[in-house]
């Protein structure tokens, strides 16, 4: 009762951290897939790269967060940004790399032989494969890869507040220096919130990101919706 | 119009170099199906991609239309060649008119062209376009998905046309029906075909011309019925099979094996005039035909003789009659069903045109044993 008159009376100020919160998670993840998934289609051509990078990404993905910030504040300190925004999107871009490279690679990699071979003997170019073939069958697959690092993310950017970043684990840091309660639910709701809202979001943009000609019934109606097939 | 010279494929593998292809020579005309036929590995396949330089040759030139596939970028060949796999492989993302359209895009077609085409190859292929163009290819049974891919293929009207086992993963009926439209089609749009297939019986059905291939080599290379006839060698007899005679029945038209100027009695003429037709012309049947030349029965040189009174009061029945545009295998398999020796054959209109004996079919098949090196067709 007494979290919820805390939470009614600081409306505008989680407002503010969540605005926060999603603006780290948003901007390093956008940048996370400008990058993840050119590195994902590239390491498709070769398989000892795409071997090294994905167990680079596999280890980055392994260091704790804490740990992540502390490397980060001497290394950004040289271009005084040792503390606060920027460190925080770079972890967040870092712990982004991983789900969004391995599954852009998984989804080119398991494309069809046979459409890759109909569109080499059609003559089109690499490219022109990617384009109109390769990429819009990965689409679903590379965005269940966004969906996970959004969803990792929105929790390891919850530490964030520890270098002075802001977002909504400031309330749970807060509760937890003032031991109070309030504050600490309060900010584990709100992250837990965001993190699914933002899971059902981003499954709705998967749907109208996948091609017609792929895609199921809607996934989060969980029917299994009668897919039209041909009459006999 | 595609001439193949000494092209040669060597794949390096851990096991030593595989020679896929050795020295192919080959000569496809103008207009004709040339159906690439073997065991698998033995180098068809390899040889079909390397006429679009799916697979690079290791030696050897490759000319279309005469001129060498060598100056061409092979993206930009490839887009001058139809290209149908046996896997189909449409688009998934794209619907059906997309997927026609492709190949008229990537050569800058404009897109009301492209889509005009398209709908044009729909309908020659037995798709309404009204109904299909907008249909996603998962909407499609497999026959409709492989006539949708021929219909990519002959897009941008490619004068060549790659076949790699294109109706093989298609149920027997629905290949039969997809095969006879492919060649009715084919009767119009005379493009320069090279099939790859593993099946004689479909060989000997779409081919003007059958390369066998062994282990890299090309065995033979004749038209159907030489190959029937005349294998080269004890590996092709064995692989197109024992009933290789019974094959070539395939190959021959009920109406070129018939006796032409066959007498017959109309049903109101006297008996004793069937009776004298026979003696002059040496049967012992004749066929009796009404106003309109529909064949109504037979009458029997035994039972007839010395009997009196007009045709209809002696004449029996005819077990079946078979269409002059039939081959000979459903004619000799009608023979066997009613256990006769002659057939009345009529023509499309149901009129009487002559009949067929299963002598003159085994002197039919005799006579390219006989005569060496003629094709009979």
């Amino acid at each position: 009762m007494e979290t919820l008159r805390f939470i009614l009376a600081n409306l505008p100020a989680i407002g503010q951290r969540t605005v926060e919160h999603v603006s780290i998670v948003g901007v390093a993840v956008g940048l996370a897939i400008v990058t993840g998934v050119p590195i994902g289609i590239a390491i498709t051509q070769n398989k000892r790269a795409a071997d090294i990078v994905l167990y680079i990404a596999a280890m980055i993905m392994t260091i704790p967060s804490i740990a992540l910030f502390g490397v980060m504040i001497p290394v950004l300190s040289l271009v005084g940004q040792g503390i606060g925004y920027v460190p925080a999107v770079i972890a967040v871009l870092l712990y982004s790399q991983l789900p969004i490279i391995r599954n852009t690679y998984t989804a080119i990699s398991n494309i069809d032989p046979a459409l890759r071979e109909a569109a080499r003997g059609m003559g089109m170019s690499s490219l022109e494969r990617l384009r109109q073939v390769e990429i819009p069958l990965a689409v679903p697959v590379i965005m269940a890869g966004v969906r996970i690092a959004v969803v990792i993310n929105i929790g390891i950017t919850a530490i964030a507040t520890y270098i002075g970043a802001g977002g909504l684990g400031a309330f749970i840091s807060r509760g937890i220096s003032q031991t109070d309660s309030r504050q600490l639910v309060t900010g584990a709701i709100a992250v837990s919130l965001l993190a699914i809202v933002a899971d059902y979001g981003l499954l709705w943009v998967q749907h109208r990101l996948t091609p017609v000609g792929i895609r199921t019934a809607r996934p989060w109606t969980r029917r299994r919706g009668l897919v039209r097939t041909a009459p006999a | 119009m595609i001439k193949l010279e000494n092209l040669t494929k060597a794949f390096d593998t851990p096991g030593g170099t595989v020679i896929a292809a050795d020295r192919v020579n080959m000569d496809v005309a103008d207009g004709e199906i040339c159906v690439l036929l073997g065991p698998s590995g033995c180098g068809k396949t390899t040889t079909l991609k390397m006429i679009n330089r799916l697979v690079e040759p290791t030696s050897g030139k490759i000319y279309i239309e005469g001129k060498d596939t060598d100056q061409y970028d092979p993206v930009e060949l490839r887009r001058t060649i139809g290209y149908v796999i046996q896997q189909i492989g449409l688009f998934p993302n794209m619907t059906v008119e997309e997927n026609v359209c492709v190949v008229p895009k990537l050569l800058g077609w404009d897109l009301a062209r492209a889509r005009q085409r398209a709908s044009e190859l729909l309908a020659t292929i037995n798709l309404d376009p009204a109904i299909f163009l907008k249909r996603y290819p998962k909407e499609l049974s497999g026959g409709q998905q492989q006539r949708v891919g021929v219909a990519r293929a002959l897009a941008a009207d490619p004068p060549v046309l790659l076949m790699d086992e294109p109706f093989g993963a298609i149920d027997p009926i629905n290949r039969e029906v997809i095969q006879d439209e492919f060649l009715k089609m084919h009767r119009r749009l005379k493009k320069t075909v090279m099939f790859v297939s593993h099946d004689i019986d479909e060989a000997v059905k779409m081919a003007d011309k059958i390369a066998i291939f062994r282990a890299g080599k090309l065995e033979q290379f004749d038209s159907p019925d030489n190959i029937l006839a005349h294998p080269a060698s004890a590996f092709i007899a064995d692989f197109v099979g024992t009933d290789r005679t019974l094959k070539r029945l395939r190959l021959v038209k009920v109406g070129d094996t018939m006796h032409p100027q066959s007498p017959r009695v109309t049903v109101d003429e006297p008996v004793e005039r069937a009776v004298a037709l026979m003696y002059e012309h040496g049967q012992e049947f004749i066929v009796v035909v009404d106003a309109d030349g529909r064949p109504h029965g037979y009458v029997d040189l035994a039972a007839a003789r010395d009997r009196a009174g007009p045709v209809a009061e002696h004449r029996t029945a005819l077990p079946a009659t078979v269409r002059l545009d039939d081959d000979l295998r459903a004619a000799v398999s009608t023979m066997f069903m009613h256990d006769v020796r002659w057939l009345a054959c009529v023509d499309r209109d149901g009129a009487f045109a002559g009949f067929i004996t299963q002598p003159g079919i085994t002197r039919m098949l005799g006579e390219t044993y006989r005569a060496l090196g003629s094709a009979p067709h």
